[in-house]
């Protein structure tokens, strides 16, 4: 396990550090940066606008300034924001922590609908509750995101049961204990939902197939001769059979969610790393956009790294390897 | 032969699609920047065919428009069937009333002079979403079209070379791919976008668009023509073609390449609802193609302000039209892909994450 284990972190971190060098000559191949701006300002002298690039070692070559980087990670600042004035780690941190609540419970609400769904949908497989379903899924996968964000949030706006936008109500401060927990969640509604509904019809069509190949196979026709019941069947024996693959899915499907992510909190303004990176981009921050984009890939590298421990604990195959 | 069937069943629609956008100037009513300012929000215009006595005619006609937006309220509308405008195909109008080029053009769909035809309605500056929509498409779609070609083309050239001549460029090739799948795809879409100038022209934004799009969607498919090389590779006729003393290039064109086709036409399927996707959502965030060109994403851009989501369902039509896009282009790529299985190359398998991420 520790030798499994090491060797995946190792590649891991070599991922991160090819990412952050990708995205480090990005913005040296990029023409404008952020005192561009100030240049346009008649008020601010040339000489300042110099300065302020020496200052931020904004004219140092490329291999400078990436050490220099490299150097404040260790210090645990990822960088400097230009624009807000401040190193950039506790400008995100809570930031993310913001994003992981957003994606982690979508994460565990469309696995926990899609296995039932999917299962039923093999069981099933060619009936009439196959086949609904199996059409409901082919619509909700080719509805973007967008659209499924804007229908959920124009509904709320109708109905007005839940509240639109945003992660706390305006009062937050005042309410304590339980007042708070019970509006986060009723703001984590809308969100959460989006994404669920996004998720979901990849999930089912892979649970769905890896159930049928498995209920294929002749030692559940063996058990299906010994009386074994229906349900006890499906999750005693098919699951575990048919759980690799989707153990593999578990780690795709983090990325997936995290991509969608960016675009529900937009959408639904909900204060997580998805703006932020939209803002840095608007007001050339660069890294800002380095930290949030190396943050989205080790959240997806350690989705994947978490997918091969269950991987590697669900299958002795993979342990013999 | 049923096979076929399918795959023109999926095929013709999306054709139709195609002409109908490509030809926009012609299909559309209005000029897609051509502002109604009396207007604003007005409701999709019902096509009527029985009048009040419920007598038949066989030229359809639309109803005038009361205007009855209060001074402080949003527009309100409501239909005044004593006056109507039938519908009128295929009339040249005299163009030139919004900066067009002089001259008479041809119009599918009108009505005369002083009524106005929104079947799809108007967004808030009173432009016709018909017309908006039609556009929009020239630069939805083709940004995904281009964007598909210019990923398959790098990855038949990446991919292909890493495959073929294995080594270091392999090696490298493929390191680099990794790098960029490590990135969820949105995210990899914003680094790529983000260092690009951001106020440029419609023509501009558009191409650069595509490069992103493009260059972002390049090392799945390189992975999977790399694959199908690597097993081309060891045939024999590839090795009788090098003991015949033909040169590299020659046989990666003739022999090797040919045998990536299916996978790649398959690929080119999925990606292409990936890559529409990718310009919707970039042009909605506003880092795409900026107003006045429309583009679907910059149309339901509008729709970020709550009034709006709250009270016109009109404005989502160009997201709309995408379900059944995205369904036509799933349905083709299905059926292309069943329709090469049979040749068992083993690399079919490896397409479900692709198909993941074309889903979301």
């Amino acid at each position: 396990m520790a030798h499994f284990l090491t060797q995946r972190l190792a590649r891991a971190l070599l991922v991160l550090f090819g990412v952050s060098l990708l995205v480090f000559i990005l913005i040296d191949l990029a023409p404008g940066e952020y005192f561009q701006e100030m240049r346009l300002n008649p008020q601010i002298s040339r000489e300042t606008v110099a300065a302020l690039r020496t200052q931020y070692g904004l004219d140092q070559p490329l291999p400078v300034r990436y050490g220099r980087w490299l150097r404040s990670v260790s210090r645990g600042e990822l960088g400097f924001s230009f624009a807000y004035n401040s190193p950039v780690w506790p400008l995100l941190k809570r930031r993310i922590g913001n994003t992981l609540i957003l994606t982690i419970t979508s994460l565990v609400c469309s696995w926990l609908i899609a296995i039932p769904i999917g299962i039923r949908m093999a069981d099933r497989a060619g009936r009439w509750p196959d086949r609904i379903s199996g059409i409901g899924v082919t619509f909700l996968q080719a509805t973007p995101d967008v659209l499924i964000a804007l229908g959920l949030l124009a509904l709320a706006l109708r109905v007005r049961w839940l509240p639109t936008g945003g992660m706390h109500a305006p009062d937050f401060s005042e309410t304590e204990g339980l007042g708070g927990v019970k509006d986060l969640v009723l703001h984590l509604v809308l969100p959460v939902l989006a994404l669920t509904a996004g998720m979901l019809p990849v999930l089912v069509r892979h649970v769905r197939s890896a159930m049928l190949e498995v209920l294929d196979a002749p030692f559940i026709a063996a058990a299906r001769g010994h009386g074994i019941r229906r349900y006890r069947l499906l999750l005693g024996y098919a699951l575990p059979a048919a759980a690799n693959p989707l153990i593999s899915m578990f780690g795709i499907s983090v990325g997936a969610l995290l991509s969608a992510s960016l675009l529900i909190e937009v959408i639904m303004s909900w204060p997580g790393v998805g703006p932020m990176l939209l803002e840095a981009i608007l007001q050339r921050d660069p890294y800002i956009v380095v930290a949030v984009v190396l943050f989205s890939t080790l959240f997806l590298v350690a989705g994947s790294l978490l997918g091969d421990v269950f991987l590697y604990i669900a299958d002795p195959r993979i342990r013999v390897e | 032969m049923m096979r076929n069937k399918k795959i023109w069943f999926a095929a013709m629609p999306l054709a139709l699609v195609h002409i109908l956008v490509l030809g926009a100037r012609f299909f559309a009513p209005y000029d897609p920047a051509q502002q109604h300012r009396d207007a604003p929000f007005a409701p999709p215009m019902r096509i009527h065919f029985l009048d009040a006595r419920g007598k038949f005619h066989l030229r359809p006609y639309v109803c005038a428009r009361l205007n009855q937006t209060t001074s402080t309220g949003s527009p309100r509308y409501a239909e005044d069937c004593s006056h109507v405008w039938p519908l009128r195909f295929l009339v040249s109008q005299e163009a030139g009333v919004f900066g067009a080029a002089p001259g008479t053009t041809w119009h599918f769909l009108a009505v005369d002079a002083p009524g106005q035809v929104f079947l799809l309605g108007t967004d808030d500056y009173g432009r016709d979403q018909l017309s908006r929509l039609l556009h929009g498409g020239q630069v939805s779609l083709f940004a995904g079209l281009l964007a598909t070609g210019l990923s398959l083309g790098l990855a038949m050239v990446l991919g292909g070379a890493a495959g073929y001549f294995g080594s270091w460029l392999d090696d490298g090739i493929m390191r680099v791919a990794e790098v960029f799948m490590a990135l969820p795809w949105i995210y990899l879409l914003f680094a790529l976008r983000a260092f690009l100038p951001l106020n440029v022209g419609a023509r501009q934004s558009f191409f650069l668009l595509v490069s992103v799009i493009g260059l972002a969607g390049w090392a799945r498919p390189s992975r999977l023509v790399r694959g199908v090389v690597l097993s081309a590779k060891q045939r024999d006729f590839v090795r009788a073609a090098r003991g015949f003393g033909a040169s590299s290039v020659y046989i990666l064109r003739r022999h090797v390449l040919p045998e990536t086709y299916a996978v790649v036409l398959t690929q080119a399927a999925l990606l292409i609802s990936q890559c529409i996707l990718a310009e919707v959502t970039l042009s909605f965030l506003g880092l795409g193609v900026g107003e006045p060109v429309p583009s679907w994403g910059n149309m339901l851009a509008a729709l970020q302000k709550y009034y709006v989501l709250e009270n016109y369902w009109w404005m989502l039509v160009s997201g709309l039209v995408l379900v059944p896009i995205f369904i036509l282009y799933h349905l083709l790529a299905d059926a292309l892909q069943a329709r090469i299985k049979p040749s068992g190359s083993p690399e079919m398998s490896s397409l479900t994450p692709q198909r993941l991420r074309v889903a979301i």
